[in-house]
Formats: structure tokens, sequence, C-alpha cells
């Protein structure tokens, strides 16, 4: 790969990889408030209806994410009520959660559109644009510095911005503030939040609302930038590899967004890579697919460092039970 | 006496519930998109029901849930939540698909238990690693069975696209099989007795998948095997403290648990497509968490269950064809609906009743 | 406001805590009956009673965590709806659980903060609290590194956090359950300390515990609980040992049986250096050595925690030996030669566990399945084998509920509905069921009610009396004195020395439960009789 395929592969790595960053840290909220969450992808796919519809509807890109994000929040309070109140099975309370995603947004998809599930393709002005930085143009022609000004550092939209800004917050709140020492009090010992007069029921609903929100964005980004409308499944799968990068990233912030970023270079990287031989064998793309969960795999079996998860994740806390 | 006859019926109440309110809400979306919810339902029932090619369909997609029904199961009663049987399936289809490749001149009889053979090997070795990696490492099976559904799927397009696709085609599929290997199918049956039920999928399998319930049911409640199974599933602490070698149960529990979803790859493979399809098991791994759970993990609810998703995937065909604003979806999220109900109801309605069903029972005596 | 009414409140104040007919029910089990009683300000309070009558769920109500059917609680004479841990902080009560509340990955310093930490932000990820936090340290004299991680200290230190945590959050009244349980008899004596110092500063201390001694060494006053009723609140200089032992058990307990000559012969149990280390490879018994002959019980005593559960499990084959060799008949368990439990149970080994709930049953099993837990693969009994016959199971259940006196005898009932001593009652009868040559058992009476307690002790002498050998391990030094016939002392995971039984006496075990060696304690003893 020459220096400027490098430059195209890392700025489109860097667009694959806003929805997985958004889903992730939302994940990450969850699972350090002692919840497991397998319905990452669920709620970015409600998310991406929701942006979708109601970009068309009000003809506004703003509409369109306030939709998602309201939308993504609904099915989390659901989720988290389930899981939290009613001390249901988290994970199969997250699997139905992406069950019903998928069956609600094709339902009403075909049934609002008649498109086959898919959304009225949007306007510009109802999706988010990349963002020209000044001088890019002008400094595109030079050397080295040119192309990464121009392709990676420039003419991102405001979501690949918003992710890396997210990650910092997420790592702020979750070691700077006293919510974050709460939350993670939550995920290791509820008991021990509960007798020191916090609710855990409140902290988890909390981080169950932010979820919402997070998953909502990483959704609206499928709608609004990258498909121009919602189609049916679209978030194909990319809600599971959010949760693989929460586990390969070790419940840390900063390795998950590591995680989400690698996952995402791995992504661009296949499409470069067809047909690229070691020797006479011709490299499979989907052996490329495949790196991120045989990464996650990896961790998970021990291989590659220790999982060291919430201790309580997937255990409901019952009030009183000690 | 009293304490099992309240379980029992606390969970079949329960269960009624939860089906009764997943299918309320579907009413209610039915009804959001402007059409008659009792009209539409009656358009399930006749189109699963109503004729005996739609009931041979129902029983067909029924064949299939049983199995990813009995997989989810089996795990479950270990405490386990395998929900990589559709990879499991999905790899299963390359090991009977192997069997009928190369050995084309079987007659059927033989290429069955071969078939059975070969998708049980083949899914309970594809849920080999995640069972070790539960066993041994404390990994979360869900996890890791959501991470081998991918790795199937990719897996099953590297094979097929590279080396099983006639070179010819461009669908993502093998060739056919011989004739010789398909098995006895209904309608062919019916046809000698001189009913035409006209093309239909409902093969032998079905009849297979009854005898592994009763396999399963012997299995879990009557042999030491079950009996360490379900300790493992009760209390860990405690089956290790009764001389049961834990991991070991668990990586058994868990491949049989993948060798069952394999029974998919026979039903497919031998008894309708004749050939490999890419992905021909989407979507029923998810469909047997639903049917275990309905079935409350046992095979004498599994097979309603089974027949309850079998129906509504038949007449959900039914009703799409008939009002061009439902579509098969509203399935979908009836099977989401009912899993949300069964997973997130259990630890209060399940205990609830079981109490109060306690009180009846104490009161007729007294 | 007249100075007569003044004076009235005052009198009223005089109670921190004032329960009027508290009762709370769980189903249909009474916890707390019409619990009347009154704990005085700027004392040390004793809660005294067996295990289940109700101390703890009256102390969770206390803090927020139940909620009573009946009955009004008082702080400094006025009434107060108590709903939550965080109303009953601002009342001022801070609670020391048994089982410590504790994140272990955190520091010292951010569970002493967690929920209190003055501000959105925290400097350092703890707040801007580390001064004031070390005010309070040096004022009650309970130090601890703040930033140590919490997991890494020892569990003494641990309770100090706790202490300091309820401090902090202001607690003028000072609740701690059963603190004593996990504590070295030196530690027990460190607590004592900062009792005395947190009266001294007007601090309201309660204190409940099970066992005798300590309500008689600390507290001011004392309210006996039995089956959930207060039986009655007295200053504790009025009372003594037997007294309040009556009181609890609701009448005087028997006199140990006497001991007898022991039988010596074969030697069937033989420990020799043996070392444990428990799941996270922290080494819990040390270089430990005895044996034990046919017909003989050895009885290991011990405060909580000293290695005993890691010694009974590695006898078991549920945790590998990490150095040494055990000997049971004729398995021999080595660390890289470890013994599956199977095996050990093959070859007549009977193990009825400490932790009944945890090991030793399946709650929501039936009785028939419980009683072939373990023995499930013999072939001595009819109906399981590689098939289990269910009918044949009921049989062989019914057989042990008679023989055992097992109430109510329905092998189809679900265990956890069983009384815990009927529980314990099968789950005996079952180990000893295939006559085992050894018998392994370990807290044989916790949570089991006085009628049975005479059964199981009775049980257990006629297994010794058939030849057995038997190791039994309990915290009840009374247990241990009224069944064994030599005593083995742990402490930190070390043998103190075996004893024996005839020249035991509760003094020279308490010695050297607090770490004293056999001959030391016995000087000990020695210089503190003259």
């Amino acid at each position: 790969m020459d220096y400027l395929t490098i430059v195209f592969v890392t700025a489109s790595a860097l667009r694959l990889a806003v929805p997985l960053i958004f889903a992730a840290m939302g994940g990450l909220y969850a699972e350090k408030s002692g919840v497991i969450d397998i319905g990452l992808e669920g709620k970015m796919l409600f998310g991406a209806f929701a942006a979708g519809a109601c970009a068309t509807a009000f003809g506004s890109s703003a509409a369109g994410l306030a939709g998602a994000i309201a939308a993504g929040i609904l099915l989390a309070l659901a989720q988290a009520f389930a899981s939290i109140h009613l001390r249901g099975n988290q994970l199969v309370i997250g699997i139905a959660i992406n069950i019903i995603a998928s069956g609600l947004t094709a339902f009403l998809g075909i049934a609002w559109y008649q498109r086959g599930g898919q959304t009225p393709q949007l306007d510009t002005h109802e999706r988010f644009l990349p963002i020209i930085l000044p001088g890019a143009d002008a400094i595109s022609n030079v050397p080295i510095i040119g192309p990464l000004y121009a392709q990676i550092i420039s003419g991102q939209t405001v979501f690949v911005y918003g992710a890396f800004l997210l990650a910092i917050i997420t790592w702020l709140v979750i070691y700077r503030t006293r919510f974050g020492l709460r939350l993670q009090a939550c995920g290791d010992k509820p008991e021990a939040v509960e007798t020191a007069g916090v609710s855990v029921f409140v902290t988890r609903y909390i981080a169950f609302t932010i979820n919402g929100a997070l998953c909502g964005i990483g959704g609206a980004y499928f709608a609004l930038v990258q498909g121009g409308a919602f189609y049916k499944d679209m978030t194909a799968g990319q809600g599971y590899m959010a949760l693989a990068a929460v586990i390969f990233g070790n419940w840390r912030p900063g390795r998950v967004l590591a995680a989400c970023l690698l996952f995402a270079f791995a992504d661009a990287a296949q499409g470069r890579m067809q047909g690229a031989m070691i020797g006479d064998f011709a490299i499979p793309t989907q052996l490329i697919q495949a790196l991120p969960y045989v990464l996650t795999l990896l961790l998970l079996a021990g291989i590659v460092g220790r999982a060291e998860g919430p201790l309580e994740a997937g255990r409901p806390y019952i009030k009183g039970e000690r | 006496m009293r304490n099992h006859a309240s379980g029992t019926i606390a969970a079949i109440v329960a269960t009624l519930i939860n089906i009764a309110a997943a299918f309320l809400i579907g009413a209610l979306l039915i009804v959001a998109v402007g059409e008659n919810p009792l009209k539409a339902f009656g358009v399930v029932w006749t189109g699963a029901f109503g004729s005996l090619k739609g009931f041979s369909f129902t029983l067909y997609y029924a064949t299939n849930f049983i199995f990813t029904g009995l997989a989810v199961a089996v795990a479950a009663h270990a405490r386990e939540y395998n929900i990589g049987g559709e990879g499991q399936a999905n790899v299963s289809g390359l090991g009977v698909f192997l069997v009928g490749a190369m050995l084309p001149f079987l007659p059927w009889p033989v290429a069955i238990v071969l078939g059975i053979v070969a998708g049980m090997t083949f899914g309970a070795a594809w849920a080999f690693v995640p069972a070790y990696m539960s066993a041994r490492r404390g990994s979360n099976l869900v996890v890791t069975t959501i991470m081998f559904n991918f790795l199937a799927s990719l897996l099953m397009i590297y094979l097929i696209v590279n080396f099983l696709r006639p070179t010819t085609s461009m669908i993502p599929a093998s060739g056919a099989l011989a004739d010789n290997l398909s098995l006895p199918r209904m309608d062919r049956f019916l046809l000698t007795l001189g009913i035409n039920i006209h093309e239909n999928p409902l093969n032998i399998t079905f009849l297979v998948a009854l005898l592994v319930c009763v396999a399963v049911t012997f299995l879990i409640w009557h042999t030491r095997w079950g009996y360490e199974l379900r300790a493992v599933g009760e209390n860990r602490d405690a089956a290790a403290y009764a001389g049961v070698h834990v991991p070991r149960v668990v990586i058994q529990a868990i491949c049989l648990s993948g060798a069952l979803a394999g029974m998919v790859g026979l039903n497919e493979v031998f008894g309708v497509q004749h050939r490999l399809i890419l992905d021909f098991a989407l979507g029923y791994g998810f469909t047997g968490v639903a049917v275990a759970l309905i079935g409350n993990n046992h095979p004498l609810g599994i097979i309603p269950a089974a027949i309850l998703f079998g129906a509504l995937y038949q007449g959900g065909a039914s009703m799409a064809f008939m009002f061009p604003k439902i579509s098969r979806e509203v399935v979908v999220v009836l099977q989401g609906l009912v899993i949300l109900f069964a997973g997130g109801f259990v630890a209060v309605l399940r205990p609830y009743l079981t109490e109060q069903f306690d009180h009846f029972f104490t009161r007729k005596v007294a | 406001m007249s100075a007569i009414q003044n004076e009235r409140e005052l009198q009223d104040n005089s109670y921190a805590v004032e329960f009027r007919g508290v009762t709370k029910k769980f189903g249909s089990v009474v916890a707390n009956d019409d619990v009347t009683f009154g704990v005085r300000k700027g004392t040390i309070h004793g809660i005294i009673g067996e295990n289940g009558a109700g101390k703890s769920t009256l102390m969770s109500i206390l803090f927020g965590l139940y909620h009573p059917e009946q009955g009004e609680i008082l702080l400094s004479g006025a009434l107060s709806k108590i709903k939550t841990p965080s109303t009953a902080i601002r009342a001022g009560i801070g609670m020391v659980h048994q089982h410590f509340m504790l994140v272990e990955r955190m520091t010292a310093l951010q569970n002493v903060v967690l929920g209190t930490e003055e501000g959105y932000w925290l400097k350092g990820g703890t707040g801007n609290v580390a001064s004031k936090v070390k005010e309070i340290q040096n004022r009650y004299g309970l130090h601890f590194p703040l930033d140590a991680v919490t997991r890494d200290l020892p569990v003494g230190v641990q309770q100090r956090i706790e202490i300091l945590k309820a401090l902090y959050r202001g607690a003028d009244v000072l609740i701690l359950d059963e603190p004593t349980g996990v504590l070295t008899p030196g530690e027990v004596q460190d607590l004592f300390r900062v009792f005395q110092d947190l009266r001294a500063q007007g601090k309201t201390v309660i204190l409940i515990t099970h066992k005798l001694q300590e309500i008689l060494s600390i507290t001011d006053s004392v309210t006996v609980l039995r089956q959930g009723k207060s039986v009655g609140t007295y200053a504790t200089a009025e009372t003594d040992r037997m007294m309040l032992a009556t009181l609890m058990v609701g009448r005087r307990p028997n006199a140990p049986p006497q001991a007898r000559e022991p039988r010596r012969s074969d030697i069937r149990v033989e420990v020799s250096n043996l070392g444990v280390k428990d799941n996270l490879s922290i080494q819990r018994v040390f270089d430990l050595s005895f044996q034990i002959h046919a017909g003989e019980v050895l009885g290991v005593a011990g405060v909580a925690g000293n290695g005993q559960s890691e010694l009974l499990s590695a006898l078991a084959g549920l945790s590998p030996p990490s150095t040494g060799k055990i000997r049971l008949g004729n398995v021999e368990i080595l660390p890289d030669h470890p013994t599956q439990p199977e095996t050990i149970r093959k070859n007549g080994v009977g193990h009825v566990p400490e932790d009944r709930h945890r090991l030793g049953m399946m709650k929501r099993w039936t009785a028939a399945e419980n009683s072939i837990l373990g023995l499930h693969r013999s072939d001595r009994i009819e109906g399981v084998g590689k098939r289990i016959k269910p009918s044949k199971v009921g049989n062989w259940c019914r057989d042990l509920m008679t023989k055992h006196d097992v109430r109510p005898a329905n092998p189809d009932l679900r265990f956890g509905l069983f009384s815990g001593g009927n529980q314990q009652k099968l789950v005996i009868g079952r180990e000893i069921a295939l006559s085992p040559d050894v018998l392994l058992i370990g807290q044989p009476t916790r949570g089991v009610d006085i009628g049975a307690i005479e059964n199981i002790h009775a049980a257990l002498l006629a297994e010794r009396d058939r030849g057995k050998s038997v190791l039994l391990v309990s915290v009840e030094l009374e247990e241990v004195l009224a069944l064994s016939d030599r005593i083995l002392v742990m402490f930190e995971g070390r043998s103190m020395g075996i004893v024996d039984r005839a020249d035991a006496d509760e003094k020279l075990l308490g010695l050297m439960m607090a770490g004293l060696p056999l001959a030391d304690a016995l000087n000990e003893k020695k210089v503190t009789v003259q």
C-alpha cells in the first residue's frame, strides 16, 4: 500500500468507526453499571429507522437526529425496565430487543413507505454532510501533510469529531466524576452502593438513558450520513461488533476506542486487500472480516490479556438481599 | 406434591399470559397500519392450519424449530444460553452436504443415518470452542456464540463461493445433490394414497424430530447424565461437591446442544434443498430461543411452541400476501416480544403465580 | 419554650433508638414479632440471640433495607420513617454489615467517599475529602492506607474502612452485625477499643452477636432476642453467662455429654504437611499434619476463617492441596495428583459440608432428588445407575426419612421448604447411608433448630461407635468439646496443637484459638490460674 492508499483507508476507517464508537461507549455505560447489553444492535437499528423517518417527516437532519436519540432512549428504557425492575435475564432481554427492532423497523418501514422496508431517499438538507476545514483544498497538493489534512482531518462529518469527543468525555465521566464512581461500584458491588445511600436502580436507569441516546446517535449515522435513507437491517451486525469492542477494549474507554478504530480499520482495509497474496495463497477477505471476532474471542479465552469486566454484570440486583 | 403442581401450572399460565400479551401488541401494530387484526390473524390461522398444504408447511418449519428449541433447552438445563444455533446449523449443513457429495450413490435410508451423524458432528464441533471457553475460561456463552454465528457465516461464504459453487452460477449455493439422496416427502407419500397437496417440503425429518424429543426427555430426566446436567444447572458448587465433573458436563451439554441444532442441516439439505445454500438457517437460532422459553425447556412444551412458530412463519406469509400493508416481519416482532416477556417476566410473574397456586391448593386441602 | 417541656424532651431523648412493637414477616415466616426495646444514647448495646432469632432482620429494618409490617421506630424520641438506607444515613445511623459493603477493586478512600462525594467532579478520582477522612482516622484511631486497593487489605482493616465509612457519613448510632466472626482475637481487642473510643465521644454502638463472651466483656446493656421476639433488655452488669444462655435458648442448655475412653485402632486418615490455597491463590492452610484413627472424632476448633473451610475442602477433593499429602483410607491426594470428589466418595468418604445451602443440597429439587446427590454414581442403590428410576429413588428417600426422622416424610416435596434441621438430618442421613469409613462434617448444627441438634449429635456419636473416623469442624466451641475425642486448634491456617478431650477446656482452647501454640497456652493458663 502506498501512502495515499493508507490515507484513504484511514479516512474511510474513521467514518466506519463512528457507529462503533457511539454504540460501544453506550454499551460501556450499561455494562459498567452491571447490566450486560446484548441489545446495542437493536437500539442502533431502531435509531437508524427513526432518523430516516423523522428526517423525511420533518425535512431536517436535526429532527432525524433527535428522533433517533428519542427512539434509542425509548428502547433502552424498555430494556432497562425488564432487566432492572423485573429482574429478567439480561442476555435474553438483549436478544429480544434486537429481534423486536429488526422486525418492527421492517414492519413499519414496509407499511409506511411501501419500498420494501426502505425510507425515502433524503435530500442534502436532511442529511449531515462532511465539513471542509479552511484551507483543505489549498494544501491538498502539498506532499504528506496535504492529503492527511484534506482527507483525514478535514472532510469529515460532525459525527466523526463527536465520536472522539465522546470517548474523552466518557473517560472523564467514568474516572473523574462521582457518577462514574457510583457507576463502577454498581457494576462491582451494588449492595455497597445501596448501603451508601445511592439508588442502584436510579444509577442504572441513568446509564441506560445515556446508552440509548448514544446507540440512537450511532444508528442515526447510518441513515443520515452513510445510507442517505434507512434500509432494512442496515446496521448489519455493527452493534454486535461494538459489543465485541467493549469486551476487546476490556471495559476501559481508551481501549474501547482503540478497539473500535482497529475493527473499523480492518473493515476499511478489506476492500483494498482483495486479491492480496501471501506467497501462492490468496488472502480471503472473509479472513479480514473475521478478525474483530477472532480477536475478541482470543481475549475472552485469556489468550491475549485477561477480560476484566464488571464483576456483577448479568446478575439482577434485588433490593435488601445481601 | 402440590408444589410440583403449582410450579407446572404457574409455568403454563405464565406462558399463556406471555403469548397473549405478545399477540395483543401485535394486534395493536396491525391496527396502527390501518388493518383489522382479527381478519389478519384469521388469515394466519387459515394459512397455517386451513389446508393440508399449509399445515404441512407449518410442520416443516416446526421441524427446524424443534431442533433449535431442543438445542437451546439442553444447554439451558446446565444454565448456559446457546444462541449459536444458527451458526451450528449452517455449519452442519456443510457436513450433511459433504456426505451427499462424496457418497452420491447412497440410498436414502443409509443417507439419513449418515446425514444425522454428519450434521450432529459438525454442529457439535462448531459448538465446541464456545463450550470449552465457557466451561474452562468462564467466557459468556451468549457473546461467544454470537461471534461464532458471524464466523460460521463468513466461513460458509468462503467455502461456497470459492469451492462449492458451480462455476457457471452466480447464486451463493452449491450444485444439486443426487436425487436418490432425497428423503421421503409427505406430498409424494400422500400422492400414492391419491391425495394431491402440491409441492411441499415436509419430509420424514419431522418424525425424526419427534423421536429426538423422546430421546431428549429420557436423557434429561431418566439418566445419570441428565441428573448431573440438571445438577450443574441448579447449583454448580453443589454439583462439584456431589462428584460431578462440572466443566466436562458443561462442555458435553453445549456440544449436544450444537449437535441438536445441527439436525436442521439434515432437514434442509437432504430433506428440502438438496444442495447447500448460504445462510439457510438465518434466524433459526433466535427462534429456537423463543421456542425453548415458551416450551419451558421441556420437549412436551417445545413441540407445541415449535408448531406455534411454524404456524406464524407459514401463516405470516399468507397474511403478507393478502394484506399489502402487513409484512411477514410482524412475526419477527411477535417472536421478539415473546422472548422479551418470557425473559423479562419470569423472575417476577412465575414465582408470584406459584405462590398464588400454592395458596389456592392449600386452601382447598384445608 | 418552658423549662419543664425541655426536661421532658431530654428524658425522651435519652434513647437513641427505640423499637415499639416492630413486626416483620417474610411470607409465612415471622422474622420479628412485636419487638420492643430502647437503646440509650452513648452506650454500647448488645443484641444477642441464636442464628435465626431475627437480629439481622431487625437491624436491616433500622437501616431501611426492610420495611416492617407493624410497629414504629423512634430516633432520639422522634417517630421516624426510615424508608431507604439513605434516609437512615441522614438520620445518623451507620451500619457495618456482616459481609462488607466494599467495592474490592476500589481504593479505601474511594470506598469511604462513595455516595458522599461532595461535588460532581472528583479530584484524582476520590473527591476533595482526604483531609476530612484523615481527621476522623486520627480521632478514632482507625488507621489504614487511604490509597490501597481494598481487596489487598486484611479483613480487620476492611472492617475499619466500614466503620470509618459510617462515621464519615455522620453516624451517631453505629450498628455492627456479627463483627467478630472473621477477626482474630487480637483484632477483636482492637475493635473493642474502637468501641470504647466511640462511646467516649458520645456515639451509640449496637453490637449484634451470638457470642455470650462478647456481650459480657464489652456491652453496657443487652437485649435478648429469641425466635423473633424480644425476651428482655438488661444492664449487662446484672446478667451472667448462664442467665443469657437460658434466655437465648429458652431452657438451660444441656450439660455436654461425658467424654469416653477413645477406642484407638488403625489410622484411617493421615494428613502430612498439608498446604492449601484458595481460589484466589492465597495460601490458607500451612503445613498441617494430623491423623484420625478408626472410631475417633477429631474436632477442629478455631475462629471462623482460619483455614478450616479450606482444610475440609481439600480433604473432600474440592480443592487440590498445594503441598503435602492426604491419605483417606486407600486414596491419596497429592498436589501433582489431585483427586476428584467422585473418586474420594467411591473410596468410602462421606462429607457433610459446612455451607449446606451452597454445597450440600439443591433447594428447588425434591427431597427424593436430593437424597441421591453424590450417591448418584453408586451402584448400591436400587434405581440409581446409568439410568435413574424416579419411583425407586422415591422409595430410597422415604426409607432415609423414616430412619432419620425427617419431617414431613414426603420425598416429592421441594427441599427448600423443609426446615434447616430436617434438611440437615436428610443430608447427614444421605452421607452416612452407604456406611463410609471416613465422615467429614462441617458446622453440623448451623442453622438448625434446637430440637434437631441432639438428634444430629447422637447420629455423629453413633457413627464413631461404629468404628468410623470422623473429622468435625465447628466454630461452636461447646459442640467441639461435646463430641470430640481429640481437638485440633487452627489459627491463621496453622495448627496450634492437638489436645486430648480430657485435657481440654474452654480457657485453653480459647488461648490456642487466639494464636498461642499448645505449650505456650498451657504456660499462659498456669500463670493466669496462679
